[in-house]
């Protein structure tokens, strides 16, 4: 048996959950090709016109999958933790592709509504293998697995490696240091975000991402708002950037965001009026199917020249 | 002294001016949104944010400098974004240098403590037990007959001989609801509603059907929908929203108290497209698209602000509902760069794809719209 798994949104997240399990099930895991060209086009094609790059992303992945395996996975991710969920286009995700996509008649829809209670979550793997056939104890050994497999993988990007890109983003020589934040469908997926941290790694900055600090870490940061996000990937955002801003640990901040995201508009203002307060250099690269190379490049040239010249003049006031 | 103030929504403002009076604050009221408005509320809100966002904020920069130093607003608790709109809303503009204190309203389910808190400090006379029945019967009363009026107002515009009579005949309804001072006067008020659309000239036709769904703000402010509804009477189309300021209200404030979700039936017929709640109306798009359907509609137009994220989710699924129960389908998104006349030129295509719809089933004899006469 072979289960897809689009290359997109939550892939980003929890793949070495999700693949190592279904591995470990004896299932053959098929991974959608790298995103590229072709699958945007695909999923522009199919999508509803306004929706963000993501989901029409996701619907090329879907398509890239269709015809090589016997189910493509769609979560409908609704809740990990206990105070948020997903943005709603997560929540909607499987019923959208339903409607659009009309020959799609073998999703594999898995509804992921945990509150962080890793009973929830084992509940949910024991549906899904169920309906692949597979019964209690293999699941369970594929889930404790998974879940290894997991907390490795947040381990190594804590250490500063970033497993989708095969880069290391760390090199304590470097003189300017820079948080990049975004959601990891965006900034780890390279033709989307076209290569943003490589492309600051090789102009010799340091890159850290929210994705490098521990969970707990971050609960602990105090938004300062009266209500919390609705969203757990916004929430993480907002919360390393506080963190990075909070600490002095970088000297200027990327705001990695797609075209119309919705969420978003609220976490790229709260971002602008926290730098703006604390005087951190703050930058907005908004993302779709049709942004260039040369621009992007261009003004992260500007951006990392500003900070160079902003440390220069500090340094000889200091001195 | 409160001075209070809080979004134009439709008429909303009647009851809800009346409502902080008897309270015993002052009121700056919020005037109808205009293109000053928007263009206030877009440039200080960021790019994507929703269309009602920037004429909410363009409205409150307007009271401020009216004078206003309370805000008064609804929250949510999500998924859809419009929840967090007050709080980011404030932060926006005391970072522009107003000073006032922002008042949101959670629902009671899950904000009840923190609701009767907020209702305290907007409560600044004594008041008797007797004072609260009062003012509850009078301003329910004001939002059933506010919704009547607008109710009849569709049903008259698409049949009258005269066209302006029935959009003259609601500006008179809402200022005698806006006059009365008691509940006894709004039951005067009510028969000379009625006598006022009864008047009119009426054809005897049977006018094409459209259910207009969508996101509750574009769906209650004329100003921010264009005036849609006008647009199709004047068309002779009988227009009928799938939301009302009464029964909205009912719903999100009362039942959710009991923690009753509300209209239960659009849901339910929901369910079987759209299997999660998503926030926002998305998911009562798509079942009162259905109902409408069910109820022998020609066809849905979907309201949307640009970016709104459960209206794409409701916007993916309806074209498969429509087609499947076989009415006529048309999305209009909104933003500060729709303009009237393109809007019109597509609801007037949309109107005419309707008409020869409907012609061509009646010549055939589609058992389905119940017209076997035998042609």
């Amino acid at each position: 048996m072979k289960v897809g798994v689009p290359r997109t949104l939550f892939y980003y997240a929890y793949s070495p959950f999700i693949c190592s399990f279904f591995e470990e099930l004896g299932v053959e895991v098929v991974v959608s090709e790298l995103t590229s060209k072709k699958i945007i086009d695909e999923g522009v094609e199919d999508a509803v016109s306004d929706a963000c790059v993501p989901i029409k992303l996701f619907h090329g992945h879907v398509k890239n999958l269709l015809n090589k395996v016997d189910f493509v996975l769609v979560p409908r991710l609704v809740s990990v933790n206990d105070e948020s969920t997903f943005c709603p286009k997560f929540l909607g995700l499987p019923d959208m592709l339903e409607s659009s996509l009309p020959d799609f008649d073998n999703m594999l829809e898995v509804r992921v509504d945990t509150k962080g209670k890793r009973s929830e979550l084992f509940k949910t793997c024991l549906k899904t293998a169920g309906t692949l056939g597979i019964g209690f104890f293999k699941t369970l050994r594929a889930f404790n697995k998974a879940l290894k497999n997991y907390e490795e993988y947040k381990r190594k990007f804590r250490e500063g490696t970033i497993p989708y890109l095969g880069v290391e983003s760390r090199d304590k020589n470097s003189d300017v240091i820079i948080g990049v934040v975004g959601y990891p469908y965006i900034l780890y997926d390279s033709y989307l975000s076209l290569d943003i941290i490589k492309k600051l790694i090789s102009m010799g900055c340091h890159v850290v991402t929210p994705e490098m600090l521990a969970e707990e870490e971050k609960r602990r940061e105090d938004l300062k708002l009266r209500k919390l996000l609705f969203w757990t990937f916004s929430n993480g955002v907002l919360r390393a950037s506080y963190n990075f801003i909070r600490e002095n640990k970088v000297d200027g901040i990327i705001h990695v965001t797609a075209f119309g995201c919705g969420p978003d508009f609220i976490v790229d203002k709260l971002l602008e009026l926290e730098c703006k307060e604390k005087n951190v250099p703050f930058l907005t690269v908004t993302l779709d199917e049709h942004t260039g190379q040369e621009g992007v490049n261009t003004r992260l040239e500007a951006f990392v020249d500003m900070i160079r010249i902003k440390k220069a003049r500090k340094e000889a006031a200091v001195s | 002294m409160r001075k209070v103030s809080f979004p134009f929504v439709g008429t909303a403002n009647i009851p809800f001016e009346n409502l902080m009076r008897a309270f015993g604050n002052d009121v700056i009221l919020p005037s109808r949104p205009t293109k000053e408005t928007l263009s206030l509320g877009t440039k200080y809100a960021p790019e994507f944010a929703c269309l009602p966002f920037k004429i909410v904020l363009g409205t409150y920069i307007e009271v401020l400098e009216k004078g206003a130093n309370t805000l008064v607003s609804t929250g949510g608790v999500g998924p859809c974004r419009a929840g967090l709109y007050t709080a980011l809303q404030e932060k926006i503009l005391k970072s522009l240098g107003y000073e006032f204190e922002m008042i949101t309203l959670e629902p009671p389910s899950r904000y009840l403590k923190d609701l009767i808190q907020n209702i305290k400090k907007l409560i600044n006379v004594k008041l008797s037990f007797k004072d609260y029945i009062r003012i509850a019967k009078f301003i329910w009363k004001e939002l059933q007959l506010l919704d009547k009026a607008e109710k009849l107002s569709h049903k008259v515009r698409p049949l009258e001989v005269k066209k302006g009579e029935a959009s003259l005949a609601y500006k008179k309804a809402v200022d005698l609801v806006r006059e009365a001072k008691d509940l006894k006067e709004l039951l005067e008020v009510e028969r000379e509603i009625e006598n006022l659309f009864d008047k009119i000239d009426k054809k005897d036709i049977d006018p094409i059907k459209i259910g207009i769904v969508g996101e509750i703000y574009v769906l209650l402010e004329p100003s921010a929908n264009l005036e849609i509804e006008e647009m199709l009477g004047d068309l002779g189309v009988y227009a009928e929203r799938s939301m009302f300021l009464a029964g909205y209200t009912f719903y999100n404030a009362i039942m959710d108290l009991f923690r009753r979700p509300g209209e239960m039936d659009v849901k339910k017929e929901a369910m079987p497209y759209f299997k999660e709640m998503c926030g926002g109306h998305g998911r009562e798009s798509v079942g009162n698209a259905i109902i409408f359907a069910k109820r022998g509609f020609d066809g849905v137009i979907q309201l949307s602000p640009f970016t709104c994220i459960p209206e794409i989710v409701a916007k993916s699924i309806l074209p498969r509902v429509c087609e499947k129960y076989n009415i006529g389908f048309l999305p209009v998104t909104l933003d500060e760069q729709t303009g009237k006349e393109g809007l019109r030129t597509r609801i007037e295509a949309f109107v005419d794809l309707l008409s020869a719809r409907k012609k061509k089933n009646f010549i055939k004899g589609d058992a389905k719209n119940g017209a076997l006469f035998g042609y």
